[in-house]
């Protein structure tokens, strides 16, 4: 291993140039002849377009094009898609709404773009923007899912009667209703499970360059997965054929998720460079960030979980409406079916489970997949019942869950997922511990004495990620196979080029993947570069999002390593005239076992490139690639223990303890880790305390800036007690699980439970602002008026 | 951000003619507000005349009286360090200290903030509770008639403020509950008994029209200046704000909660 190798400390080596302000994002990219874009979006949550004059902004200084969706229809721009089909029980597929890159017709949110300027300055062309007349008659708008599903709610497409997408189910309903008919004891919630919106640091951007001469366009884009937005870019909006088209994902500020997706200010500006004949930019500022980039969760459930009677769970039954906003964005489909409710068994051996999801159209930004996507809307509802459920037949938390761990494996869930390898009880013990759980009572006693009412809260999470055995989600609907590719590049010199269809947008690639060369090759991190984000350097890859670069992408890594290293030892075994089954890496050498022959890694390198001495038959040169598919999805599972603080007179919340006791299988880099988990555990503390993404009932987003929208600050957050516990997983060479989402999957229910805990009752929503906590508190004052 | 044409006076004077000169002109200080507005196009002015070189608008000086003058270019950050305004009234540097961020109150002004007269903003709470006196370029202005409602002072089109005069104070403290996102108050109360033992009370961030004074405060605490005097003390929430941050009755409790925390702190 050595001290770059797998499971060391190496400090990121992309930091440098983050830290000293020589990132390069996309907006530092300049085009000769570049023109700037900015949108005309609609005031209106719901409105039909009568008309649109563009003659005023075309007159104005430095605008080369007004355009709108007529002339993008009329070009063959196609419509925006979503790629995860769908089925309704009744066998029907999702209704899926026309989405135009412009609308021409009918505007159904907030922000929605409905025509471009082009001119010579950002500032000009937004000066023209604001002089395109559109003519407008207002709708009514529906921004609530329930509201959106009753009679006589406005409609927000033809194609979706009652403005529902798909109704959906999976696990076995009589089973499920045959257990709650026998069990001893029935939990019971409704669960809302909050809108967030995505706020990475750097807002999305673009700049789209078309060569007439090639009939090539390049576009730098703020991608998580640039060949998957040249693929659909290619396929289904008719831009150009792939091979006419470089998609470069540069430096990107934080994805979250919200930079899977295409969306249409992107296709826009690669549209418009060729109708104007000059390069055009777009940069989205913080407003059209909170009006369009896809928001996430949004989830109303309704929960029951049946006990035996020795509280062991004999069946979950769970219906969700979830609100996709106003048009299905990518992946939106696939969020609260198969990536929520297939998560339901949580950590539990539940025999039988039943979930219907409804799906339906708001006049709300779309909703996608957003950090976790799914797994935290299933764990929150999985984790709140469990603590409730434990509450009402007066059990610790601890030991119910104890109780109803899943202990051997494989083992198949009723919904779909068989989980590969865990030990539950590890964790939990691991973040009793440390969170000191059996001094609890004491602390609690002390806070009362300073007035303050402490509360402690559990949650054991489980969740998927290594997106995706591609077999298995193609019979799902998905539209794409989600392996991962790899190259390694070997030069004559020795240093090496790894070439992956991963992303990194903060995870930290550039440091990781290069330790599993240096665990390889016993080279230095300093002597190997990660290429990425680029369709004209990396042939394919399925972009990074769903914890998935550590399972699928360096897997992929580790296939070409392998045939890399066979072809050295082959060439080593040649020049040292040993056998090659007794060459060993050791070092950075090339040894023969037993021996004291070695070569440099570099030299033989070299004697690959100068092929003058070769194994005969052997072709010259040090490279290989490898496709890698996943046999599985891996399993990340943990335990968080949540304590805070309450000051009664206000509400207001302090967490003074967090613990997050994770099981991320094998380790690359341990402090990386450390900062995927707090990042996560801080959105998910946002999310549980502060986040929320509020519309008024005729559509107006209230939460569109930071004066009104509360991101968490580094003081809403306590520091972190982080601990691990291993077991491997088996579907992966390396033996990872994935950890960028854990934290925000995780730790929204602990927090939940330790004010519920605090305050004496098991109903509190997200976000629990220091009013809802307060009136909480009132109402358990006064039992007798409470409403 | 539309175009505007940005002037550097080095006077009070040549500020002032610029200011009359055109109908479209603004006044720049720290630029906390006022260029966001700008940048989000919520505001177009024609002029912005840049306060922060006169020297006249700058220092902290004790008055005779044992007040404090403040001039209105000082920043919250220069307020909140000052030792004048931390021995004489230490009510003012808290408030100073909890205004937004380090970023803020290094660049955000005194002279800003009351002018600009944000429902949520923590100095007019100060000036009225103190009974402090605006000055500007052309006169002398009570506290008690310059926050005239929501964003609204009793500035006349071109007038500056030049500096605050506030009055010695026995006692003087700020309790702020902050909202949330913004950090402005939610509910803040500032607590004073002046020189001559009377007692002032104004809140922030609640009121539907902006800063006020609490009276049935100010006779509890007159009578009995304790943190227990205000406990009981209600403030009707029917002229209180409401959002989606708080309700007006929680904005109720607030106050009362803020009433007692700054009557503690003030000892
Ligand atoms: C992120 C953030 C957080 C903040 N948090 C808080 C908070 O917690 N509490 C709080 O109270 N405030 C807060 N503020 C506001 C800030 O503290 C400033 O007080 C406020 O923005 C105005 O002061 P300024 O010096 O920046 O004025 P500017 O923005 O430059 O001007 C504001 C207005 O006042 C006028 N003006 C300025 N100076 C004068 C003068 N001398 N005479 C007449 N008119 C004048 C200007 O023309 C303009 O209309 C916050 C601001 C930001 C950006």
């Amino acid at each position: 291993m050595g001290a770059e190798g797998i499971g060391a400390r190496v400090l990121r080596k992309e930091d440098r140039r983050f830290i000293t302000g020589k990132g390069r994002y996309t907006d530092d990219m300049t085009a000769p002849g570049m023109g700037f874009a900015a949108f005309v979006r609609s005031p209106h949550a719901h409105a039909a377009i009568k008309s649109i004059d563009t003659s005023a902004a075309a007159d104005m200084p430095g605008v080369t094009a007004v355009l709108t969706g007529d002339q993008l229809v009329g070009d063959g721009v196609g419509n925006l898609i979503c790629g995860w089909m769908i089925h309704s029980k009744d066998g029907t597929p999702m209704k899926m709404g026309a989405w135009r890159a412009l609308e021409a017709e009918r505007v159904r949110h907030v922000g929605q773009a409905v025509a471009v300027v082009v001119a010579d300055t950002a500032a000009q062309a937004r000066d023209a923007a604001e002089a395109v007349m559109v003519d407008y008659e207002e709708l009514p708008a529906v921004v609530d899912a329930i509201d959106a599903m009753k009679e006589g709610a406005p409609q927000l497409h033809p194609e979706a009667e009652g403005n529902l997408i798909y109704d959906w189910e999976i696990g076995d309903e009589t089973a499920t209703n045959e257990a709650f008919a026998r069990a001893k004891h029935v939990t019971r919630m409704e669960i809302f499970n909050n809108r967030l919106v995505p706020n990475a640091m750097e807002p999305r951007a673009a700049l789209a360059a078309y060569d007439e001469a090639e009939e090539h366009y390049t576009l730098w884009t703020t991608s998580q997965n640039p060949h998957v937005a040249r693929l659909v870019l290619s396929a289904f909006y008719n831009i150009a054929p792939e091979h006419k088209l470089r998609v470069i994902a540069p430096d990107v500020g934080g994805g979250f998720g919200s930079k899977i997706y295409i969306y249409p200010e992107e296709m826009v500006c690669l549209w418009a460079s060729k109708r104007t004949g000059r390069p055009v930019k777009w940069v989205a500022d913080r407003t059209e960030a909170f009006l369009t980039d896809a928001h996430g969760r949004d989830h109303h459930t309704e929960a029951e979980m049946a006990l035996d009677e020795h509280n062991k769970i004999i069946g979950l039954r769970v219906k969700t409406v979830a609100n996709l906003g106003a048009y299905m964005s990518l992946f939106s489909s696939s969020v609260p079916t198969y990536l929520y409710a297939t998560l339901l068994s949580g950590q539990y051996d539940i025999p039988a489970i039943h979930c219907n999801v409804k799906t339906v159209y708001t006049n709300t930004t779309p909703v996608d997949a957003y950090r976790g996507a799914g797994r935290p809307e299933a764990t929150y509802v999985v984790e709140r019942m469990m603590e409730t459920a434990a509450r009402e037949v007066g059990m610790d938390p601890a030991e119910f869950r104890r109780k109803n761990f899943i202990r051997s494996f494989p083992h198949q869930t009723p919904v779909i997922m068989c989980y590969d390898a865990g030990d539950y009880e590890a964790s939990l013990d691991a973040a009793m511990k440390a969170a000191d759980y059996a001094g609890f009572g004491t602390r609690k006693a002390e806070a009362a004495k300073r007035g303050k009412l402490r509360g402690i809260g559990f949650s054991s999470y489980i969740e998927a990620c290594g997106i995706a055995p591609s077999q298995a989600v193609g019979s799902l609907g998905a539209g794409v196979g989600l392996w991962e590719s790899a190259e390694v590049r070997v030069n004559p010199v020795g240093t090496i080029e790894v070439l992956t269809g991963s992303h990194s947008h903060g995870q930290g690639h550039e440091t990781t993947f290069a330790q599993l060369i240096a665990d390889r090759f016993g080279v230095p991190t300093d002597s190997v570069s990660i290429v990425h984000g680029d369709t004209d350097k990396v042939q394919f890859g399925m972009g990074t999002y769903g914890s998935r670069s550590g399972a699928v992408g360096m897997s992929a890594v580790v296939k070409a390593l392998d045939k890399v290293e066979a072809k050295a030892k082959k060439i080593a075994a040649h020049l040292m005239e040993a056998a090659e089954g007794d060459i060993v890496i050791e070092g950075g050498e090339l040894k023969v076992a037993g021996t004291d022959k070695s070569l440099p890694f570099f030299q033989v390198a070299l004697a690959a490139y100068t092929a003058h001495n070769l194994p005969a038959g052997m072709e010259p040169g040090l490279k290989e690639g490898a496709f890698y598919d996943p046999t599985n999805f891996t399993f990340p599972a943990g335990t968080y223990v949540c304590e805070v603080e309450i000051d009664p007179d206000t509400g207001r919340t302090e967490i003074v303890n967090f613990v997050a006791a994770d099981d991320f299988g094998k380790i690359i880099n341990p402090m990386i880790v450390e900062g995927q988990v707090h990042g996560g555990l801080t959105q998910g503390i946002g999310q549980a305390l502060l986040e929320n993404a509020s519309y008024d009932e005729s559509g107006q987003l209230l939460t569109a800036s930071y004066m009104d929208y509360c991101m968490p600050r580094a003081d809403d957050v306590p520091s972190y007690k982080l601990t691990t516990t291993e077991t491997l997983c088996p579907g992966n060479p390396l033996g990872m699980k994935g950890c960028g989402e854990a934290g925000a999957i995780g730790s929204p229910p602990a927090v939940i439970n330790a004010i519920t805990n605090a305050i004496g009752t098991n109903e509190i929503d997200m976000p629990a602002t220091p009013e809802k906590v307060w009136r909480a508190i009132q109402a358990a004052k006064m039992p007798a008026a409470a409403e | 951000m539309y175009e505007t044409t940005y002037h550097r006076p080095k006077t009070l004077a040549e500020a002032g003619s610029l200011l009359a000169k055109s109908d479209e002109a603004k006044l720049l200080a720290g630029g906390q507000t006022l260029i966001p507005t700008m940048k989000q196009r919520l505001a177009a002015p024609s002029d912005v005349i840049d306060l922060r070189h006169i020297e006249d608008l700058k220092g902290i000086t004790e008055t005779p009286s044992g007040g404090v003058r403040i001039g209105a270019a000082v920043t919250h950050a220069e307020v909140a360090s000052s030792d004048i305004v931390k021995r004489q009234l230490p009510g003012v540097a808290t408030l100073a200290g909890g205004i937004g961020d380090p970023h803020v109150r290094h660049m955000g002004t005194l002279g800003g903030s009351i002018a600009n007269n944000d429902p949520a903003a923590d100095y007019p709470a100060a000036l009225l509770a103190l009974g402090a006196t605006v000055v500007t370029n052309k006169r002398e202005i009570a506290a008690d008639d310059f926050f005239t409602a929501l964003f609204e002072t009793a500035l006349g089109e071109d007038e500056i403020v030049t500096a605050v005069v506030f009055p010695k104070a026995e006692k003087s403290a700020y309790a702020k509950y902050p909202n949330p996102a913004s950090r402005y108050a939610m509910a803040g109360v500032f607590v004073a008994k002046l020189g001559d033992g009377s007692v002032r009370v104004a809140a922030t961030g609640a009121g539907q029209g902006g800063v006020f004074r609490i009276g049935a405060m100010e006779q509890a605490l007159g009578s009995n200046w304790s943190a227990d005097a205000v406990a009981g003390v209600k403030v009707s929430d029917g002229d209180l704000l409401a959002d989606i941050h708080g309700s007006a009755a929680y904005r109720a409790n607030l106050l009362t909660v803020m009433a007692k925390r700054a009557v503690a702190a003030a000892g």
